[in-house]
């Protein structure tokens, strides 16, 4: 199937969809003939390139792409590459994908062909067409002839909205989105959107109506609710009439008419999260009721911890879990926490409560362990309670008894945290240290390659300046006046450099260990010192390591043994700690995990393609299991100039829930800032060491797995060196047994831990979530946000054993599954061909989309091994928020910035199409930030930003923005500061020129477009998945 | 007899040489017969104030297998400027320097009083003298800051030249970097790992291409830092930065468990010395110094574990097989010591501690370099201190009085062969034709290396006559040994002393009384001690007893005059008489009985015996006894209970320690104060001559002796109590029935029952 499903697509695919993204505008409608590619071309010629003949043609044949998609193979290429000339490629690729892929335009070929297909192809083409419109046309059709009738049409060039039309209509409430699917006829529905001329594909998706044109859908919002957008279909493109609407849909609704499948009138990511933030955002959210759903993470809000815990701590897939397994396997959606148990929350936000039980410790169920909390029932008058976990009847300790008020609760029930909040923390006795003793405080040790490469490019003395400032800012206890943390100090090359740092000494003494083979921390008092008490030592020690070695020769360097080294240190001083390691080549040197260049660029594409995200030896797991066994984690900043083997040097970070951080061809007077901004912020985050997670479920389901920089020993126990607040943990829940609607599903997350000042502690989440036996519940409470984000844990972690073909039909069959669930058992009955999506799934095709074109699950040989084991590992530890932003990056206009207000621009969706030459835009990821200046960006905003006359005059070098006296170049700066905020990784900032070579880089980020590398647009992958979907239901 | 007393004293000051026999016996069947070998004790390097080194190179005999030097016994041709060698005949022309030479102008070494004469070597490179200190640093609190004091003050004795190293040690091993600036930066080891020299040398960055060892270049670090010279430097640049770091030295860090020792790594500690001289300055003079404050207890060279409920080795656990590291160890240390051996390096150790240290199984490291062993209770002790200081001790011409890498060869004439010899010393395997086929001592070989001596080392060199019975030497003849010691003088110079003797050949059948004339009882004592403390290394201790009774009875048989069965009848020659008591005392001594002695102290006693001249060595053997009273003058008295008399100080010079005793009335006299009194000034004075007298001792002794003072009754008599002769014991003392003396409460046998045995069974037909 899956693979179908891509295939599948390929009748949209037809349609242009290559050209996806730029498609729409145009082409909505049009068939694919027409042209609307061309104007899509015209973009992508800008950008892309070539694209614009290419483009063209693809009309032609609409095939090429489409082989993209699996199916169509045949037609595929053709065309293909007519859009980018660079996109061919691609399509090569696609193959595998094929899909997406295909060169952004490409279109798909309209292969169709595919049979199953086909049907949906007719329409989708149409709907492509429409959407796209443009181009592609129709390929949709398959290519041939259908489509291009179609598209033909409008060709117009988008006009924008239109798709949706309706939408708005559909707003509904329904939340649905309906993309008309393909299913229906072939001919699209084009809907309605009016206006999009050809108003076809009506709204609601159901219409399908005039397959051709109309793709667009109209959206067609039929469904009630549910998804009534999809109407169209279109292509999905446009299918979903409610086009955007959809998103709208419910909220707005306001569509427009639109015409075909316009790109507009598919659900747009920005347009669901602006509702959700017109409707929630600023507003108080109380945690008080089961299984409610949060506001979006992109969002604001206030939120009140009322016997649940904040959203800020947990997000769920859904809020209500079916009853029982034969429905969750029917609807295929997961269930799963995303857990940050050391989520930051705002300062207007009440922090957690301490409860402190003396000498006996925490409340716990004697059955189940679970800890005390609001789901405990209490009865007997007092004198016992229920677990609400297990249901054992447990008695209440004396000490701990309390009469019951008329409504069974406790008198004190307001007064003790872990009675009435869903969030709070136990101080922890002896039985839960280690050995029974108070653990010591943590420690920091910094560990910094010394190699000639780092001393001659200036990172060492960087690394060593800006220490001495950043250590005065090392964490502390809430009202501690200095951080207990101590900090040692080790360099290292081919042999490791142990520093004795003890405040009586007059100068640092530096001690070198060559026997690397066997690592031994050479000294014990000294080493972990306080940075106040030996802060002379420490001062003169760092001013004097980049001239130490100034003369030094070596190359090489050890990697294993360093962090073998730290380990025993911490071990030797019987605390848990953070390695801060600063490396930058591949360990050569002859020791334990010693390293070669394996960077086989054959592998790709094939089955043992896997091999290269698994680290190298097998030193480095073993490595990772004793530091977890002693609560060391590791912190690794990456500096390389080529291959280091992430996937290797990386194991040990990822498990010890470490943080990896890389920086390609470092250069000092470019990237400090970036780096020192991620050292900093690392050091001051607030983190948790040596800690265990355990995850207690109520009885019918439990949790099965689990994803994170986590170590596990066994299958319950959730290990990590430290724990910080940026890092979460995925836990993936299945049935055991039926859950009850009245009791629902309970979720209590114990992390116990050790703080920066050395106290144990217990952190207790608590969730309550609803269970149903309606399928239309399930998925009325689903959160893409954070589906997408097991999706992709779950498929990254798959990477390691898996062929990526395999993961990625997966993620789309998965897909389809879900959507043609809902279409099936909840969306009230439209025509086939129509494209419905849950109101709470409605951008789910544009993210999962996004995922499916990481350069992870991308095989493509252009794409460095080590970029995609370094983004692999980054989202294995990702939060909700994290995992949005990264997948859909936000791009918003600067030129429209107001100088007077403080609140951002809005954001607009990633589509070259929303581009204009007179604009200048930022797109952040989370990662990288880029400032896109069109060739007719407004010179006085130019001015005003870069303090240079004109678009030519601007350096593309810098990394930084000037600063400025004018109020553009403050408002601009302060913009990013605020959007740089939020994020664990300080985010590169990339100027890019229009129609300059680096705007390819910048291209990839347009998720919503054809990828520059393969993966299809976002138009294409909704008919692919509508037109799975079809054949699902049929 | 004064004449031979006269020509003995006279060798020696001159030669540095003691005969057993002045007058050998001429032939192979004879000289057995004779008992004590002919042997002789060689100080090599004896203090010549009145020697001038020459500044040439000596003569060789221009045959390969002789190269003996041209010597005072040569016979010269002046006309025909030819020289016959003494040892193997050969006829050599005199080099062209020699041309002047005549009757009346001859070189230095053809003056019959030179028949030691010192050259100086001009060629080759000239190695600065090299002091790696290898610290442990398990050391209580007090003791730590006392070596770290008496390390800095050595630093401003050392010549400035002079490369120092520092290796401290605890339960890790760091080797400090002398070099860098502004850091102090050492390598560490662990203590467990047993290294190969290679991986030592790997792991210190010391394998690049062969430095060579140019020592001599310090001059010009800054183009060519040598890699070697990161750990070995110059005194001179490096003093203050050295002087800063030993005084930053931290007891080692690592907890101690209440009931274990110390975790202490002296054998990798000591292997990463050897390997860094070894790499960095082969055949260069060297002193490694060990300073130990207790036993090793990991790692390779262990002696015991860290449990102190386990005691370290007694010898009543060596006797049973019980101490289960002391083979591995031992086999560790000697090991390394024939690698330092090898290099030229000798290694010292300073072992200071209330226990014992393992100075057993370390012992060869300075048996066979030649290095010191110092044994002490703590470093904060003037025992120590001192001792350590006068290491570093000049002699009149500001040379420190050491000497290293030093070969000794000894050429003999057709007649003798040479057995072996015994002292702190290597057999170089070097066979020749005067090679002896038995080996006596360290034999097999005609050199050996002494890679650190000093003005008073000695050895005991052993020879064989091989002259067969048949073939009579002419009356007159003479046989000559030739000892020539190449070695590198404290100022760096390389030298050659060369010492030619020649002695009498006599047939031991007409000729007997001249031999026994000729008998030096001293020098055969001694020599035959070092003998039985040899054979006492791998032999059970009484197996060694009964050697030596017998050689005693034997030589008492050949030279004593008797009627047959007779006891009372036997008599000795003066130069024999004092010979049985020697031997009373050798049985007695800590050099050939365990009891009461650790295997440490035991090690330790042996260590000296085997390296100490003459003079000290029968202090050892015999110890000096001195009386103080009234009556006159101090003199001495016999080492006999009957000397410990109330009214007398004694002052007993053990050589390892030195007692002051004073009499119960002397004692009671003191106590009641009567030194205080001006009227008493006598007795003040009397109480003031032995300490005068002590100290005087003590500043010419190394290694300084301990000093005893005590009293009648006092614990600490049990030193003076246990070394006299127990002439009086519980056993006899009523019989006796004198007042004088003072019993002794022991078993042994007195001098006096010893010596009735021997007559007994020396007159007796038996054996």
């Amino acid at each position: 199937m899956s693979q179908q499903g891509y295939v599948a697509t390929p009748p949209y695919s037809q349609s242009q969809p290559g050209i996806g993204l730029s498609a729409p505008h145009y082409g909505h409608y049009g068939d694919p003939s027409h042209t609307g590619s061309p104007p899509g071309m015209m973009k992508p010629a800008g950008p892309l390139g070539a694209a614009a003949p290419g483009g063209m043609l693809p009309q032609g044949h609409p095939p090429p792409g489409p082989h993209q998609f699996g199916q169509n193979g045949a037609h595929a290429q053709g065309p293909p590459l007519q859009r980018f000339p660079g996109p061919p490629p691609v399509n090569s690729a696609a193959p595998s994908y094929a899909p997406y892929s295909p060169s952004t335009r490409s279109s798909y070929p309209s292969p169709v062909s595919t049979s199953s297909v086909a049907q949906l192809g007719t329409q989708l083409s149409a709907m492509h067409v429409n959407s796209y419109g443009s181009g592609m046309a129709p390929p949709s059709q398959g290519p041939p002839g259908p489509p291009s009738s179609t598209a033909a049409f409008q060709g117009p060039p988008r006009s924008p909205q239109p798709s949706i039309l309706q939408p708005g209509s559909q707003v509904l409430p329904p939340p649905p989105t309906a993309l008309n699917g393909p299913g229906a006829s072939p001919l699209p529905p084009s809907t309605h959107r009016q206006d999009g001329l050809p108003g076809p594909a009506p709204s609601n998706a159901q219409y399908q109506p005039p397959p051709l044109p109309g793709q667009t859908l109209g959206p067609g919002y039929p469904l009630q609710q549910a998804a009534n957008y999809g109407p169209q279909m279109a292509g999905a493109q446009l299918s979903y009439p409610g086009g955007f609407p959809g998103g709208p849909a419910q909220m707005a609704g306001p569509p427009q008419p639109q015409k075909k499948l316009d790109p507009d009138s598919i659900p747009s990511p920005i347009q669901v999260i602006e509702n959700d933030r017109a409707t929630r955002g600023g507003q108080v959210y109380t945690t008080n009721t089961r299984g409610q759903i949060p506001p979006l993470v992109t969002t604001d809000c206030t939120i009140q911890d009322q016997g649940n815990a904040s959203p800020r701590y947990i997000r769920c897939t859904t809020y209500c879990f079916p009853c029982t397994s034969d429905m969750a396997k029917q609807a295929q959606i997961p269930l799963a926490a995303i857990i940050k148990p050391f989520a930051t929350i705002p300062s207007n936000e009440t922090p957690l409560y301490l409860v402190n039980h003396g000498e006996t410790g925490p409340v716990r169920c004697n059955r189940c362990k679970a800890y005390m909390c609001p789901f405990m029932q209490f009865i007997e008058g007092g004198r016992r309670y229920q677990c609400g976990f297990c249901s054992c009847v447990n008695d209440v300790p004396p000490f701990y008894f309390q009469h019951l008020d008329h409504i069974g609760r406790r008198l004190d029930h307001y007064e003790k945290p872990e009675l009435s909040l869903g969030s709070y923390e136990y101080v922890a006795t002896l039985d839960y240290c280690r050995k029974n003793k108070p653990p010591n405080p943590p420690a920091f040790i910094f560990m910094i390659d010394v190699s000639y490469s780092n001393i001659k490019n200036g990172l060492v003395k960087l690394i060593c300046e800006e220490l001495k400032t950043v250590l005065e800012k090392l964490p502390k206890e809430g009202q501690e006046e200095t951080s207990s943390l101590r900090v040692g100090f080790i360099t290292y090359n081919k042999v490791l450099h142990f520093f004795n740092v003890k405040s009586t000494l007059a100068r640092p003494q530096m001690m070198v260990v060559t026997d690397v083979s066997e690592v031994f921390v050479p000294l014990l008092d000294g080493f972990l010192v306080s940075y106040q008490e030996s802060q002379s030592v420490i001062h003169n020690l760092l001013d004097q390591i980049p001239e130490m070695f100034a003369d030094s020769n070596e190359n090489e360097t050890v990697f294993a043994p360093v962090i073998r080294a730290g380990m025993e240190a911490l071990k030797a001083a019987d605390c848990p700690g953070k390695l801060f390691i600063f490396h930058s080549s591949l360990p050569t040197a002859e020791a334990p995990g010693k390293l070669k260049n394996r960077d086989d660029k054959k592998l790709i594409n094939t089955d043992k393609e896997k091999i290269l995200f698994q680290p190298q030896t097998n030193v480095y797991d073993p490595l990772a299991k004793d530091c977890v066994a002693h609560g060391c984690c590791v912190t690794l900043f990456l500096f390389p100039s080529q291959y280091v083997d992430v996937a290797s040097l990386g194991l040990v970070p990822q498990l010890t829930g470490g943080t990896l951080y890389k920086y390609n061809n470092f250069q000092v007077h470019l990237d400090s800032q970036q780096f020192l901004n991620d050292l900093r912020n690392d050091i001051e985050k607030k983190i948790g060491f040596d800690a265990i997670m355990r995850v207690r479920t109520s009885t019918g389901f439990r949790a099965t797995d689990f994803f994170g920089g986590i170590y596990m020993n066994n299958t319950t126990d959730v290990e990590m060196a430290a724990i910080d607040c940026d890092k979460a943990v995925t836990v993936e829940f299945k049935h055991d047994d039926k859950l009850s609607e009245d009791s629902g599903a309970l979720i209590q997350c114990a992390v116990l831990y050790t703080t920066v000042s050395g106290q144990r502690r217990l952190r207790i989440h608590n969730l309550g979530l609803n269970c149903s036996s309606q399928l239309a519940d399930l998925y009325k409470s689903c959160e893409t946000d954070a589906l997408i984000n097991f999706f992709a844990k779950s498929a990254f972690k798959a990477v390691l054993h898996q062929p990526l073909k395999v993961i990625r039909e997966i993620l789309v069959n998965q897909t389809a599954h879900m959507l043609a669930c809902y279409r099936k058992n909840c969306a009230s009955p439209s025509a086939a061909s129509q494209l419905i999506l849950p109101d709470s799934m409605k951008v789910l095709p544009v993210y999962m989309n996004c995922l499916l074109k990481n350069c992870v699950l991308l095989s493509r040989p252009e794409i460095s091994t080590d970029e995609r084991a370094y983004q692999r590992q980054l989202v294995m530890t990702m939060g909700v928020a994290d995992s949005q932003l990264f997948f859909y990056p936000q791009l918003r206009p600067i030129h429209t910035l107001d100088v007077k207000s403080t609140t951002l621009p809005a954001a607009i969706r990633c589509s070259e199409t929303r581009l204009s030459e007179e604009g200048i835009f930022l797109l952040a990821n989370g990662l990288n930030m880029f400032l896109w200046l069109g060739v007719s960006s407004p010179p006085e905003l130019i001015q005003g930003i870069f303090n240079v006359p004109s678009f030519a005059h601007v350096n593309t070098d810098m990394t930084l923005l000037p600063e400025l006296g004018n109020p553009y170049s403050q408002t601009l700066r302060m913009m990013m500061g605020i959007i740089q905020q939020k994020w664990p990784y300080s985010m590169k900032l990339t100027i890019v020129k229009q129609r300059e070579q680096p705007e390819m880089v910048f291209r990839q980020f347009l998720v919503e477009d054809k990828g520059l590398y393969g993966g299809s647009s976002y138009v294409d992958f909704l008919c692919c998945v509508h037109k799975e979907i079809c054949q699902l239901l049929n | 007899m004064a004449t031979y007393l006269e020509f003995i004293q006279q060798n020696e000051e001159r030669d540095g040489v003691r005969f057993s026999w002045n007058v050998w016996p001429s032939s192979r069947l004879e000289a057995t017969r004779m008992v004590v070998p002919l042997a002789c004790i060689l100080t090599p390097l004896k203090e010549r104030p009145d020697l001038p080194p020459v500044q040439y190179e000596p003569v060789l005999c221009s045959r390969p297998t002789c190269k003996a030097i041209l010597n005072p016994l040569c016979q010269v041709d002046y006309r025909a400027k030819l020289w016959a060698c003494n040892f193997c005949f050969q006829r050599n022309q005199f080099p062209p320097a020699y041309a002047g030479i005549s009757e009346v102008n001859q070189p230095a070494e053809l003056m019959p009083q030179f028949s030691t004469v010192e050259y100086v070597i001009q060629r080759g490179a000239q190695s600065p003298l090299i002091f790696l200190y290898v610290v442990d640093t398990c050391l209580e609190e007090d003791d730590l800051q006392a070596l770290k004091e008496s390390l800095q003050m050595s630093l401003s004795l050392l010549p400035p030249d002079a490369l120092v190293g520092l290796i401290t040690f605890g339960r890790m091993v760091q080797v400090h970097e002398l070099s860098c600036e502004g850091i102090s930066k050492s390598y560490v080891f662990r203590g467990t790992k047993d290294l190969t020299a290679k991986q030592i040398q790997d792991m210190l960055g010391l394998t690049k291409p062969a430095v060579p060892v140019h020592p001599a270049r310090p001059a010009q670090p800054q183009e060519h830092p040598s890699i070697s010279s990161r750990f070995l430097q110059p005194i001179h640049k490096i003093d203050m930065n050295l002087t800063d770091l030993l005084g930053e030295l931290q007891r080692d860090p690592w907890p101690v468990p209440q009931g274990k020792r110390p975790l202490r790594s002296t054998g990798v500690a000591l292997s990463i010395a050897v390997g860094l001289l070894e790499g960095t300055f082969p055949n260069t003079g060297a002193r490694i110094m060990l300073f130990i404050g207790g036993p090793p207890t990991q790692g390779p060279g262990m002696v015991v574990g860290d449990e102190l409920k386990v005691p370290i080795r007694s010898w009543h656990d060596i006797e049973k097989d019980n101490a289960r590291f002391m083979k591995k160890a031992t086999k560790h240390y000697e090991m390394l010591a024939n690698r330092a051996a090898a290099n030229g390096h000798c290694v010292d150790i300073y072992a200071c501690a209330l226990d014992q240290t393992g100075l057993l199984e370390m012992k060869c490291c300075t048996n066979l370099t030649g290095g010191h062993m110092v044994m002490g209770d703590s470093f904060n002790t003037s025992l120590f201190k001192q001792t350590f200081q006068r290491i570093f001790s000049k002699d009149f011409n500001g040379n420190f009085r050491m000497a290293f890498g030093a070969t000794l060869e000894v050429k003999t004439s057709r007649e003798l062969k040479v057995a072996g010899a015994i002292g702190p010393c290597v057999s170089l395997n070097v066979k020749g034709p005067c090679v002896s086929e038995n080996e006596l001592g360290v034999g097999g070989t005609s050199q050996w290396k002494i890679c650190g001596l000093d003005p008073t080392s000695t050895l005991g060199i052993y020879f064989e006559v091989v002259n067969q019975h048949n073939a009579p030497i002419p009356q007159g003849g003479r046989g000559a040994i030739q000892f020539v010691t190449h070695y590198q003088h404290s100022s760096t110079q390389q030298r050659i002393r060369v010492t030619t003797i020649a002695r009498n050949w006599a047939d031991a059948q007409s000729q007997l009384k001249h031999i026994e004339a000729a008998f030096d009882q001293e020098a055969a004592a001694v020599l035959m001690a070092r003998l039985g403390v040899f054979r006492a290394e791998s032999e059970e201790g009484p197996d060694v007893l009964r050697w030596l009774d017998r050689q005693l009875i034997r030589l008492c048989q050949k030279f004593g005059q008797y009627t047959k069965e007779d006891p009372a009848s036997f008599r000795l020659s003066d130069s024999f008489s004092l010979y049985p008591q020697f031997m009373f005392h050798l049985r007695r001594s800590p050099f050939l009985q365990v009891f009461n002695n650790s295997p440490d102290e035991s090690s330790y006693y042996r260590h000296h015996f085997a390296r100490q001249d003459l003079t000290q060595s029968l202090i050892m053997i015999q110890p000096i006894l001195y009386s103080y009273s009234f009556h006159g003058p101090p003199e001495p008295v016999l080492l006999d209970s009957s000397s410990i008399l109330a009214d007398r100080i004694l002052l007993m010079d053990t050589f390892f320690q030195i007692v002051i005793y004073l009499g119960e009335t002397i004692a009671q006299w003191q106590k009641a104060g009567y030194q205080d009194m001006p009227e008493y000034e006598n007795f003040k004075h009397l109480l003031q001559a032995p300490l005068d007298d002590a100290q005087e001792i003590l500043h010419a002794r190394f290694p300084m002796p301990r000093y005893i003072n005590t009293e009648h009754g006092g614990s600490q008599a049990r030193f003076l109590l246990s070394k006299v002769n127990p002439s009086q014991t519980h056993n006899n003392l009523y019989a006796w029935g004198q007042e004088t003396g003072a019993p002794i409460l022991t078993d042994d046998v007195s001098l006096q029952v010893f010596m009735d045995h021997l007559k007994k069974l020396a007159v007796s037909s038996a054996c």
